[in-house]
Parts: structure tokens; sequence; C-alpha cells
């Protein structure tokens, strides 16, 4: 099979490949970004007390984690002109991505504070903290710790999610394998050579969460 | 316009339902295929013999390192290059049985090896072999942290199946894809399909959440 595998077209192609690389980090960083700040406002709005907050958050997490991605995609790049709102691929992609991945972040940053056990707000309450206190000396210090494994999760999610922008003619690194794909009809080396790029990404974003996991263990162990 | 519009979606709500019974089946066959694989995998790999665990790996990680699209594409057009002709339907359910079999190795995986190996000796002195061990001692304790998140994973395996819409199965996404080019109204469009995948999968996700709180281990309260 190797010998009919053409290292030559992937040289030819590796601009082109570079690019798809290149934009397919960029969108997921700035989608990671987006998600983290409707993650943790979601979250708020989960937990908060009041029902005005509380109901909308949860139905906007439960509405996401029950429909998939590409029918959301699909609903905002279809959705978006019948409303009159003229907004290009590329934006319409990344706004889908956050509100999709956001919905997961949430679930991840309710998780982690919760892992914080009721004992020690208690503590932090008797001992005259106030809420913001609290929040920012006892929670947020431990939870942020048990936080980034999950985080680090959903960001690899968030980069294998967004080859479907590929779907809506975004030019990421699955599109550069579709127009090796039509242009030279050589679909081996155009998705091969994708997978391996996205396989880079993976085990970097892997072996980062494997270091701090191992560096938590660590410090509860001293 | 939008009374014209819902009419029409409304009398394209038969070819809509077909599109779920397509995502129904496809979902149904790649679970149970993907289950049975992930739990044979996911035996080998908490196994103690070392190449079988390498070999695994291997398998799990590039699966969960590269997206679902890319996984469809390579087996839907390179397939077909090395001599072998398939299907769209049968491509979708090996494609789907294949991906959804790593995660769910590592389900089972992890279960298995969160059974304390104490358990797994008391089994040996007692004269039961392999297959007795596993079945009798390991396993019954393992399916306590094994149910909850492979429930979960079927629900992410029928919101995968979105994906399959672009191979040409008729799917749900697929029947909405369809009818946007006719009755441009996005919003109505996929807010339907969203509603179809919706009404299987949030119960599905409610059923983690009562499997989670049923499944964990009671602490002892004196």
């Amino acid at each position: 099979m190797l010998e009919y595998f053409n290292f030559r077209v992937m040289f030819e192609y590796y601009p082109l490949f570079l690019k798809g690389f290149l934009s397919t980090g960029w969108i997921s960083l700035v989608s990671l970004i987006l998600s983290l700040l409707v993650g943790i406002l979601a979250c708020a709005g989960r937990l908060s007390k009041s029902r005005l907050f509380s109901t909308p958050a949860a139905a906007y997490i439960e509405t996401i984690r029950s429909t998939p991605l590409l029918a959301q995609i699909y609903f905002f790049y279809f959705g978006l002109p019948s409303l009159g709102f003229r907004v290009p691929e590329l934006q319409t992609g990344i706004l889908a991505l956050t509100l999709n991945s956001g919905a997961y972040m949430a679930e991840i940053i309710r998780a982690g504070m919760q892992s914080v056990s009721t004992g020690q707000i208690e503590a932090g309450t008797s001992s005259g903290l106030n809420y913001f206190q609290r929040l920012r000396f006892i929670v947020l210090p431990q939870a942020i710790g048990v936080t980034i494994p999950p985080l680090l999760g959903q960001a690899i999610v968030l980069v294998k999610d967004s080859s479907l922008l590929s779907l809506i003619s975004v030019m990421e690194l699955t599109r550069a394998g579709q127009i090796l794909t039509n242009e030279r009809f050589m679909p081996a080396e155009g998705f091969f050579a994708g997978a391996a790029l996205y396989l880079v990404l993976y085990f970097l974003l892997k072996s980062l969460s494997t270091w701090w996991q191992k560096r938590l263990i660590f410090r509860q162990a001293v | 316009m939008w009374g014209y519009y819902t009419q029409q979606i409304i009398h394209s709500i038969p070819f809509f339902l077909k599109g779920l019974w397509m995502t129904i089946a496809v979902s149904l066959l790649s679970l149970m295929g993907g289950t049975v694989i992930g739990f044979f995998a996911g035996v080998g790999r908490a196994s103690r013999r070392k190449w079988l665990r390498r070999l695994l790996s291997v398998y799990v990680d590039a699966i969960r390192g590269t997206p679902f699209l890319v996984q469809l594409f390579i087996l839907f057009f390179i397939l077909p290059e090395w001599g072998i002709q398939i299907e769209a339907f049968p491509c979708a359910v090996l494609g789907l049985t294949i991906c959804s079999g790593a995660y769910i190795c590592e389900i089972f995986s992890s279960g298995i090896e969160a059974v304390p190996w104490g358990q797994r000796e008391a089994a040996i002195s007692t004269g039961l072999n392999g297959y007795q061990q596993l079945r009798f001692v390991v396993l019954p304790q393992a399916m306590r942290s094994i149910l909850p998140p492979l429930v979960g994973q079927y629900v992410l395996l029928i919101k995968d199946s979105s994906v399959v819409s672009v191979i040409g199965v008729l799917d749900v996404t697929r029947a909405g894809w369809l009818t946007v080019q006719r009755i441009p109204e996005g919003i109505l469009v996929f807010g339907l399909v969203g509603i179809l995948y919706f009404i299987i999968c949030y119960p599905l996700i409610h059923l983690v959440n009562y499997l989670e709180a049923r499944m964990t281990v009671q602490k002892f309260r004196l």
C-alpha cells in the first residue's frame, strides 16, 4: 500500500497543510478562551440561587448537551442569514464551537467547584470570610487544580470538533485534506496527513494533561 | 412567508421521521458493535500482557486523537482505492463502531482497573480460572463505575452519528440539510432537527445522572 502513497504531493501541498494546521490551532484556541468565559457565566448562572438566572443557564446547558454539534453549526450557518445577519463562515463556526463547548465547560467548572468539600466553605464562613473571599481564597485555589485536566480534555475535544467547520467551508486541516482530494484525487495522502497533524496536537495536549496530573498528585503528597 | 414555510416544514415531517429512523438504526447497530469491541479491548487493556496493552493503546490513541470526520473520510474514500467497495450505510456503521469502540475500551479498562487487585488475588486463591475471575468477581464490581459513563458514551455516539450525514447517509441531519435547500429557513429546519435529537438524547442524559447517583458507593455512616 505504501508504494501508492505519494509523499511528493504531500511536500508539494505542505503550505496548504501548514495553513490548515495553524488555523485549526488558532480556531481552537479562540473558541477555548471564549468558551471558558461562556462556561464561567453559565456555571455562575446555574449555581445561583435566583431562578431568573439558573433556569436559562440550565436550559442552555441541557439543550446544547443533547443536540449534536453538526446540527448546531448548520443551525447558525443556515439560521443567521434567514434572520438577516450576514456573518462570514469563520465567525459562524467559532460562534457555534464556543456555544457548544461553553456548555461542557460550565459542567466541568461546576464539578471542580463542587469537589471542594462543604466543610472547608463552612470553616471559611465561620472564620468571617465573605462570599468573594471564600471564593478567592478557599474554593478557587483548590478547584483550579482539579479543573485543569478535564479542561485540557475539553481542549482536545475542541480541536477535533473544529474539523466539522470544514463542512461549512472554513479553511482548516480537514478542509486541506478535502482540497487535496478534490484537486488531485488523493484522499489517502490528504486525510492521513491531516490525521497525523491532529495527532500532533492531541499528544501535545495529552502530555500537558499528564504532566499536570503528576504535579497535582505530587503536590498533594507533599 | 413564515406561515407558508411552517406549513412546508409540517409537510416534510414524515421525511424527518424517516431520517430519525435512520439515525436510530445507525446508532443502535454501532452501539452494539462498539460495546462488543470496547468490552474485549477493555479487558485486554486491563490485562497484564504488555504487548497487548501497547497494541490497544495505539488503537485508542489513534482514534481519540483524530476527529471522527477524518476517520470517516479515510474509511469512505480510501477503502475503495484499496479495492474494497463499501456503501455509505455499512461504512457509517463501521466507522462509528471503530470510533466508539476505542472510547468504550477506555471506560471498561478503567472500570476494571478500579477494582482492587486483592479481589483478583482472592479469586485466584479460591481456584477460579481467568474467565470465572472476570465473570463472577471483577465485572460485577466494575459495572458500578462502568455503567454511567457507558450510557454517557451512547449519548455521544448518537450525537456523533450526525456526522455520517456528510457521506450521504439519510439521517436526521441530512434530512435537515436537504430540506434547508428547499425551504430557506435555517432556524425552523434545524430547530426541528435539534428537537428530534433532543427527544432521544435528553432522557438518556437523565438516565446517566440517575445511574451516577445510584451507582456511587454510599459512604458508610454510623
